[in-house]
């Protein structure tokens, strides 16, 4: 594919193909992220639907068909579009825009060190996880500064609380990872996903089980979603800190948000559950066939389990009350890493146990 | 090897460019018909009594501080843990000393009502 590319693109200049090329990998990972965003919200509402026995969308097709609603989101973004935009007169109007992007910015580049096979990945570069990581943390500028700029009270109180809760979590969130890079000995996702292959004994999620609960538990707290999500809160302020953006610009948030699930449900899949590795490797009944081998569907297919956990959740779960937050955070979640921390440690010490923690 | 780091600052670009030019598509195809009421903050259909530039809790900003200081904690274990092997028992008994000592202002702050929220 690449050569093909090379060959195409000879009539440039040499550091203009490198550009092209860049460009068109980026495009062939943002453009299927766009649509997984896009009908991830189709998914929420349908499967919650159905958890209610609801039906959800089913109206919107294409061409005169229904097609069981599959053109919900075209038709949400597009009417989204084409809504005005108010700008609150009491409103920074600089940071008012500024925000959305904000948000949205961090959400889709955090993707470009994110692997998707051994040698599927955009920029291999060797701190990858901590690039990830500082990315994710940039999100809560956007809601700050929204819930700021809007000058509104709920957006404000949004911010207040969102902002506490993000930085609360990303702790617990770190140390998690600190015991990740600890089991791996790397900080390049390759290399961590590498360092599980063995078989599903192997993978992180055994060794590191409360690490791994802990991680997942604090992306869901780290979204904001349900049921962490009192920085919306519709039936207390409303909707938090973009209740006073209308049109595009809610459209953007929004967008942030269902990115950095799907980025969540990902880096969950590639540290803790084997990546794009088989999940029937080093099973003797399967052997070598096609089933053992590692694969992108793989890895889409776990990183799908956790999205899907992110829905249900939403289902299942009344929301937490904000004190319960931030003492399942602090309380709760930082003294159990810490301690597992050790646990790791001392394991790796004496020399691992079984299969693991060489 | 930094030339690895191109894509990832073309992404950056491309990823707050994205967020731009969907703002500027709204703009672009919505519709501008201001009043003084629409452009008025949302306060349940009151008129907003007050600025909303108000005070707030102070343990908002006690969450902020002790976010740094644990955050820094994770900077330095970050590099420890991937070198762990190479360093052997003294880095690990380093580290769990450094802990310890992190864990006493923990216990501190907990035992202080820092982190009580009622």
């Amino acid at each position: 594919m690449i050569e093909l590319l090379q060959s195409l693109l000879q009539w440039l200049p040499e550091s203009l193909q490198v550009l092209a090329i860049i460009l068109i990998k980026i495009v062939v990972i943002l453009a299927p992220l766009l649509v997984a965003v896009a009908y991830l919200t189709y998914a929420e509402r349908k499967i919650i639907g159905y958890m209610q026995i609801r039906i959800g969308p089913n109206r919107v097709g294409f061409f005169g068909h229904s097609l069981w609603g599959l053109g919900q989101p075209i038709a949400d973004a597009v009417k989204l579009m084409f809504k005005e935009i108010v700008i609150p007169s009491g409103a920074d109007k600089f940071l008012f825009i500024v925000a959305p992007m904000l948000s949205m910015g961090p959400a889709l580049a955090a993707w470009a060190v994110i692997p998707f096979g051994d040698e599927l990945i955009l920029a291999d570069v060797n701190a990858s996880l901590l690039y990830v990581l500082a990315l994710t943390s940039l999100g809560v500028y956007g809601v700050i500064i929204a819930g700021w700029a809007s000058n509104s009270k709920y957006a404000f109180l949004g911010a207040m609380r969102s902002a506490a809760q993000i930085v609360s979590y990303e702790i617990a969130m770190g140390f998690a990872l600190v015991g990740v890079l600890m089991a791996a000995g790397s900080i390049n996702l390759g290399e961590i996903v590498q360092a599980q292959s063995g078989g599903f004994w192997t993978w992180f999620m055994v060794p590191l089980a409360p690490l791994f609960v802990i991680y997942f538990i604090s992306g869901v707290a780290e979204t904001n979603r349900a049921p962490f999500d009192v920085a919306e809160g519709e039936s207390e302020i409303v909707a938090g800190f973009h209740v006073e953006y209308s049109g595009i610009t809610f459209a953007v948030f929004f967008l942030a948000e269902y990115a950095n699930m799907i980025l969540v449900a990902m880096l969950t899949a590639l540290m803790f559950m084997g990546g794009w590795l088989s999940p029937f490797q080093g099973l003797p009944v399967v052997g070598d066939t096609f089933l053992a081998a590692p694969s992108l569907i793989w890895l889409l297919a776990k990183a799908s389990i956790f999205l899907f956990l992110f829905l249900w959740f939403r289902a299942t779960f009344p929301r937490y009350r904000y004190d319960q937050i931030m003492r399942l955070g602090w309380k709760v979640f930082i003294p159990l890493t810490i301690v597992w921390l050790m646990v790791v440690g001392a394991v790796i010490m004496a020399g691992g146990i079984g299969p693991w923690l060489h | 090897m930094l030339e690895n780091y191109l894509p990832v600052l073309i992404f950056l670009v491309i990823g707050f460019g994205f967020g731009a030019f969907m703002m500027a598509l709204g703009f672009i195809l919505g519709p501008r018909r201001p009043d003084s009421e629409k452009l008025s903050p949302y306060e349940c259909g009151f008129e907003a009594f007050e600025d909303s530039r108000m005070k707030f809790d102070v343990r908002f900003y006690l969450v902020a501080i002790l976010f740094i200081i644990f955050d820094l904690e994770i900077a330095f274990l970050f590099p420890w843990a991937v070198v762990l092997r190479e360093i052997g028992m003294f880095g690990f008994v380093a580290m769990v000393i450094f802990l310890a000592l992190l864990v006493v202002g923990f216990i501190y702050e907990w035992k202080k009502g820092a982190l009580q929220w009622e």
